[in-house]
């Protein structure tokens, strides 16, 4: 009872007669990194960009930006946000909405944003600033997701490009369609009609990433895969495509694009699909720890700090285990050393390393491993002259890429496209890279 | 070229020029502009000052140009409506245009205008557009029924749009279907009462049907509607859940958490027996885990809703623990929300792997997260009785790191483990010892000399250690402060020959050097108790000790129902229902699960009646406080409705019952305790009086029985602290002055399904320093179901701070489960003394000496009583008639009243026979009691 009186934390109150369920998103704040705010977006009356000083300071109490709460609760209003691209995505809701609708929404503005400008940046929502605003004004009515399909969005605003910005101020046209898009009604949303293409084409990108924590002892605390299969569909008309696995039991927890027809999934294991133009990703799935998951690397690690002494000791191995005869590239290694540490002196047996010794980040440039040869970093860290030796172990965060191989041993059996009579080119990859793949010492 | 060079124009004339831009013959020009003004917009420039330029532009072939401009005119028209109806002829006219994407545009701008000059106007153009062939149309308008609802209810009821739109969810097209669902919905949630979703087994198969062809975000809206529906029966509720499962395997998280909402809602109707009920569970737990790889602002919203899931139905992810494992570059958090889960799924089957993960977290770098994860393990160990062992020695290999907040973090929750399991682990107290010097914070500290108190006998040095707490005594916090009292008492209690002149120490630093009144009480009960009877003594403090419960962080059942149903909202992040935070309750419709049914009733689940105390079957509604208020006054007046009357007798003995309790072993036992004790000399009993007198106030109660002493007016009690705020603790009350002596008489009402002990009290200060004389005794545990009346006896040797109002009472209760605070009125009255009648020349004297402006006059309205029948009334409140005079036919009443804190106030009571309303004049030199007083008189009169 001693400090009894410190009151309930957050007292949220919203005047009941705005208490509606819908998303009644107010407004959109973009915000960069350094708390200015270059963006606003009012949708049903104007609120002032005085609401964003309690995201200012709860970005100000936040270590790291990335550490700024998702929701903040403001005494009128809720602030749900997204941090992409080192910008804030602040949306300001007034009543009782879900949460997951309006962050998905956001990710779903920087997905557009990145779709139609290439990258998404300060500098380039700026540049395209009118673009941005037909976008978001086509993409929310009044707190109703309209479009969001980018698709969709493409034939009613088109994305610019130097060749367009050129024709558009000489013949005065303009970006905006003025016709329905087709999609917007039809039993396939997703797709225009009237596509024509001179080489049809059908992408299918096998991608998954190993989420892992190893412990210091080389076992495997969690691991698990993420998996995505991303297309690249070019094909004319209406194509009906239907794709298998060979081992399709694999597949427990998937996600699909609106696109795939799910009772046939249930039945049968086939993904029955008319696919969206273009870009999409037509399903992610997760294989789970239950599972056996194959670790491809290995860290061997010493690190060790005295008490008492200046110099401590820093030695790691990189090496391949499970790789199914692939060789393993683009191997990064970054840790987060201690504060005690001054200086590191360190040599590499390929590859360059950095370490600053402000942020205390240690990353290595590993580049391919060489089974014959496996690539080291040795050599000392200067600590702080009579500390005690740190309290925390660094973890070591791993990078990498495997081509040409899904780990989990995923593999496409067939493709086969019904409903037109052209023969398209169909291409599969399969990749794997790591997630968060994280070594603890 | 970039729009950027739509930023750089000169700051200076930069209107001006748009202007003259906007009014160019140059189609290219105008544009231009229009882009330039948008931009302004957008960085949050002031650009209203262009509305009629603008609105020129809108007439136009160009659609891109008339797009912008309605983006303008929906940004400004509220600040310059006259201007805005300027627009009202374009936007009819594109109603008309034959390019529905033009009639869709006009229809979904003017709905965004919010002028009320306006919207009268849209009504024709808006009851086409809901007929449109085009269903894009269709559902553009629908949207725009729910916008013009928003802003004038009554003309769109009138218009006979609310039907319209009914009849949209047999819309062929699920698209808008999906909008006038979702139209309807924000509607209805406006009002409550109405019963626009009128939903029956038809619509539901509507909207189930539309649920498989509409976008992600229709979907959505169709199942926040489905999950309002109650189905008739278990197999209708199957039906709905075949249906909806699909939906699970969708890209888009708050499509598949809406789902989840759903299915977990109309599970309870289906029985545990059912083979579909097994393969729910099991459809639930993938979905769940996936949500956990997606971005981690989805991660945290996930995990908050996944927090309530466990709770509510464990079996689901009960073998999923390692998904909740920390990443160290998880955000923050992300990473506290995990912990938590952690710990809810932690069982004697994964105990090791979690513990390994815990201690791995205590060595990270970010403080916050290591705290806690050091807390979790004494969870752990608390919750998990086999691995209690196994954390005890995680705990000590935490503390031989010697980091500093990782042990005080660490004795803490080790105070608890003993707790739990006491003669169990005290051979770790000697490695605790070790640490003593580094702790540096008042919880650490607190818990470690409460373990020095508890543990005294087998400490060698305990006194020495005690002891050297002592030495800063004035400089420690309250609770340290209060910890170490006790202890110091325990341990004379338990070793009285060495400790005798510590405990004297300790009591005269508590009772004469500390203003803090918890301290100097709680010093001068144990004083007395010591003198009085140290066996007596033994037994209240070294008493046996209840054990602490397993999970104390848990939702409250009923609170977790209605969670429940809000999975996927804001509540279910805050994990506080809706009415928590909306101000007054209207408005919002409490949510319950559907009760179970189907045919096998009798086997009934196990994990929904854990106490077996409350049946499972009654649905868990909160009752509203209006029900509460009429049960309470039953209780008054009849004889006790609920809890045996045993509890409740014993219970108003409450306040007296250490002394009472004390006075009988004396009688009974005889003094075979240790060493004598010097009673405290004079201070003491002066601050006992108050407590005692109350004591005694409720003696002469209990044996008058029914309790009609002659005192001041007591209010009826009403609910200060609804049970759905405390997590099933209702606190109704009220205020009372007897003999001298306030007390605030408490009925405390456990409508939760656990069992409530260790309760105590504590008042925020307040203007008149009214302040707890004792603790809140409450003896036997609370069981669920059960009340206790208790009375509170109060002094007003408080704190003083002023409040606003004057009379408001902010309270803190604490039980076993948390602390909940709400804040009250007190009546003025209670305050007023026994010796409040002033000297009639005083009275004269200082009604002259007030200057006038400090004076107040009110009307006491629609009372018939006379002057003596008043002053006799008042008198029973200590309001005390000095002298009476009849002035042409007006009685004139002179009174006086003093406040506990010696302000007096002088009135003068002007009564004429035939006139129901008496004129009040207060004059007081705080003028600002003045309103209080007046009510304190009008509620004395009138009751």
């Amino acid at each position: 009872m001693g400090a009894a009186f410190g009151g309930p934390k957050h007292r949220l109150t919203v005047k009941s007669s705005e208490f509606l369920h819908m998303a009644n998103y107010r407004c959109l704040f973009l915000i960069n990194a350094s708390g200015d705010i270059f963006l606003e977006k009012h949708w049903k009356s104007v609120v002032s960009r005085s609401v964003c000083d309690y995201f200012f300071e709860a970005q100000e109490r936040a270590s790291e930006a990335e550490n700024v709460p998702p929701v903040i609760p403001t005494p009128h209003h809720y602030l749900l946000s997204v941090y992409r691209h080192k910008i804030f995505f602040v949306a300001v809701i007034q009543t009782e909405v879900p949460p997951l609708f309006v962050i998905e929404f956001l990710h779903r503005v920087v997905d557009t944003f990145q779709d139609y400008f290439g990258v998404c940046s300060e500098v380039m929502i700026k540049d395209n600033v009118v673009v941005v605003y037909e976008v978001l004004e086509e993409m929310l009515d009044n707190g109703f997701p309209l479009a969001t399909e980018s698709n969709i969005l493409k034939e009613l605003i088109k994305p610019p490009t130097i060749l367009r910005t050129v024709v558009n101020t000489i013949t005065g046209s303009t970006n905006v369609g003025d016709q329905l898009p087709t999609g917007q009604l039809s039993v396939v949303p997703w797709r225009r009609t009237g596509v024509k293409y001179t080489n049809n084409e059908a992408y299918f990108d096998v991608i998954e990433e190993i989420d892992a924590i190893i412990d210091k002892s080389g076992s495997t605390i969690t691991a698990e895969i993420q998996g995505v299969i991303d297309a690249c569909v070019k094909l004319t008309g209406m194509p009906d495509l239907t794709l298998s696995f060979m081992n399709p039991r694999l597949l427990d927890d998937v996600s699909f694009h609106p696109c795939v027809r799910f009772k046939r999934w249930e039945s049968e294991r086939i993904l029955s699909f008319i696919p969206p133009d273009g870009n999409f990703r037509l399903l992610s799935y997760h294989v789970s720890a239950q599972n056996l998951v194959a670790i491809p690397v290995y860290v061997k690690h010493n690190i060790s700090f005295r008490d008492g002494s200046s110099l401590g000791r820093f030695e790691i191995t990189v090496g391949p285990k499970q790789t199914m005869g692939k060789t393993i590239e683009g191997v990064m290694v970054a840790s987060q050393m201690p504060k005690g540490v001054l200086n590191m002196s360190l040599t590499p047996s390929q590859g360059t390393h950095i370490f600053d010794p402000v942020t205390k980040l240690l990353s290595w440039d590993v580049g391919k491993i060489n089974p014959q040869k496996l690539p080291s970093l040795k050599g000392t860290m200067s600590l702080q002259a009579g500390a005690s030796k740190p309290d925390e172990n660094p973890t070591i965060n791993l990078q990498f890429k495997i081509q040409q191989l899904a780990i989990s041993g995923l593999k496409v059996n067939r493709l086969d496209m019904y409903g037109e009579k052209y023969k398209p080119f169909k291409g599969i990859k399969y990749m794997t890279k790591a997630g968060k793949f994280q070594v603890r010492t | 070229m970039t729009d950027s060079k739509y930023f750089t124009t000169t700051k200076k004339g930069e209107i001006f020029e748009l202007k003259a831009e906007l009014n160019s013959d140059k189609k290219e020009k105008k544009k231009e502009a229009v882009k330039k003004v948008i931009a302004s917009m957008t960085v949050g420039k002031d650009v209203s000052a262009l509305f009629p330029d603008v609105v020129n532009c809108m007439q136009t072939d160009n659609l891109e140009l008339k797009k912008l401009v309605y983006l303008y005119l929906m940004n400004y028209a509220k600040s310059q409506p006259d201007m805005a109806i300027m627009a009202v002829n374009t936007f009819v006219k594109d109603c008309e245009d034959p390019n529905p994407l033009i009639r869709a545009l006009a229809v979904r701008t003017m709905g965004c205008i919010r002028v009320d000059k306006i919207t009268e106007y849209l009504c024709e153009p808006l009851r086409k557009c809901l007929k449109d062939e085009d269903p894009y149309v269709r559902k553009t308008a629908a949207v725009c029924v729910a916008k013009l609802h928003d802003i004038n209810a009554q003309l769109v009821e009138d218009q006979g749009f609310l039907d319209t739109l009914k009849d949209l969810i047999s819309d062929s097209n699920p698209m808008v279907v999906a909008n006038a669902v979702a139209a309807l919905s924000e509607i209805a949630e406006s009002h409550p009462s109405s019963n626009l979703l009128d939903l029956n087994p038809q619509s539901i198969n509507k909207l189930l049907t539309a649920l498989n062809e509409c976008t992600e975000w229709g979907q959505i809206f169709i199942l926040d509607c489905l999950a309002n529906y109650m189905p008739k029966d278990d197999r209708e509720a199957q039906s709905i859940c075949e249906r909806v499962t699909p939906r699970l395997s969708h890209a888009n998280s708050a499509v598949v958490l809406s789902a989840v909402k759903v299915l977990m809602k109309f599970m309870e109707m289906l029985s545990k027996d059912l083979d579909y009920y097994g393969t729910l569970l099991k459809k639930l737990a993938p979905p769940l885990v996936t949500l956990l790889s997606a971005e981690p602002e989805l991660q945290y919203v996930a995990l908050r809703n996944i927090n309530l899931i466990v709770q509510k139905r464990p079996e689901i992810l009960k073998h999923e623990m390692k998904v909740f494992f920390v990443k160290y570059n998880d955000p923050i958090y992300v990473k506290l929300e995990k912990l938590d889960i952690m710990i809810r799924l932690a069982s004697q089957a994964n105990i090791a792997q979690v513990l390994a993960e815990l201690k791995e977290y205590a060595t990270e770098v970010d403080v916050d997260f290591v705290r806690k994860a050091v807390r979790a393990i004494g969870r752990c160990a608390i919750k998990v009785e086999q691995s209690a062992e196994r954390c005890v020695s995680t705990l000590l290999d935490l503390i031989q790191t010697k980091v500093n907040y990782v042990v005080q973090e660490a004795i803490v929750v080790i105070k608890d483990i003993f707790r739990k399991y006491p003669n169990k682990y005290e051979s770790v107290i000697a490695t605790l010892c070790e640490n003593l010097d580094s702790l540096d914070e008042p919880e650490a500290r607190a818990a470690m000399i409460w373990i020095v108190g508890e543990y005294a006998e087998r400490i060698d040095n305990a006194d020495e250690l005690l002891e050297s707490f002592l030495e800063g005594f004035h400089d420690e916090s309250t609770q340290v402060q209060l910890q170490l009292l006790t202890a110091i008492v325990k341990l004379f209690l338990k070793k009285p020959t060495e400790t005798q002149e510590l405990v004297q120490q300790v009591l005269s630093l508590a009772t004469q050097d500390s203003d803090n009144p918890d301290l100097r009480d709680r010093g001068y009960i144990y004083w007395r108790l010591l003198s009085t009877d140290p066996v007596a003594a033994k037994e209240v403090v070294l008493a046996e000790k209840p054990l602490i419960s397993e999970e104390t962080d848990l939702i409250e059942p009923t609170l977790l129902d209605e969670l429940i149903c809000y999975i996927g909202t804001l509540a279910s992040v805050y994990h506080k229902p809706p009415s928590a935070f909306v101000e007054g309750s209207r408005g919002v419709v409490h949510k319950s699960l559907p009760p179970r049914t189907g045919s096998s009733e009798s086997a009934e689940s196990p994990d929904t009646a854990p106490s077996g105390v409350q049946a499972p079957e009654q649905p868990a509604v909160i009752p509203t406080q209006g029900d509460l208020l009429g049960d309470l006054l039953n209780l008054d007046l009849g004889p006790p409705v609920s809890g045996p009357p045993m509890a409740t007798s014993s219970v108003q003995m409450g306040a007296v019952d250490l002394l009472g309790g004390g006075l009988d072993s004396l009688m009974g036992g005889g003094g075979s305790g240790g060493g004598s004790f010097a009673a405290p000399s004079t201070a003491a009993p002066a601050n006992l009086a108050a407590p005692l007198g109350s004591g005694l106030g409720d003696l002469f109660d209990l044996t008058g029985g029914v309790g009609t002493l002659p005192g001041s007016y007591v209010a009826p009690k009403t609910v200060w602290l609804p049970a759905m705020k405390a997590k099933g603790l209702e606190i109704s009350g009220t205020f009372s002055r007897q003999v001298g002596s306030i007390s605030m008489d408490l009925v405390l009402t456990n409508k939760a399904l656990q069992v409530m002990s260790d309760f105590a009290i504590q008042f925020n200060r307040n203007s008149f320093g009214l302040a707890p004389a004792a603790p809140l005794q409450v003896h036997a545990p609370l069981a669920p179901n059960q009340s206790v009346e208790i009375s509170l006896p109060l002094n007003t040797v408080g704190s003083v701070m002023k409040m606003d109002p004057l009379n408001n009472l902010q309270v803190a209760v604490k039980n076993n489960i948390d602390v909940f605070y709400f804040s009250t009125l007190y009546p003025l009255h209670i305050l007023f003394v026994e010796d409040g009648k002033m000297e009639r020349q005083m009275f004269l004297a200082t009604w002259k000496d007030i200057p006038n402006e400090n004076e107040a006059q009110f009307q006491i309205k629609d009372c018939s009583l006379n002057a003596d029948a008043i002053s006799s009334k008042l008198q029973g409140s200590n309001i005390f008639t000095i002298a009476k005079r009849n002035v042409e036919g007006q009685d004139m009443l002179y009174q006086s009243l003093k406040l506990t804190n010696g302000i007096w106030v002088l009135a003068e009571l002007r009564i004429q026979p035939s006139n129901p309303s008496f004129t009040l004049s207060l004059k007081c030199r705080a003028p600002e009691v003045a309103p209080y007083v007046f009510q304190a008189y009008e509620t004395v009169l009138k009751n």
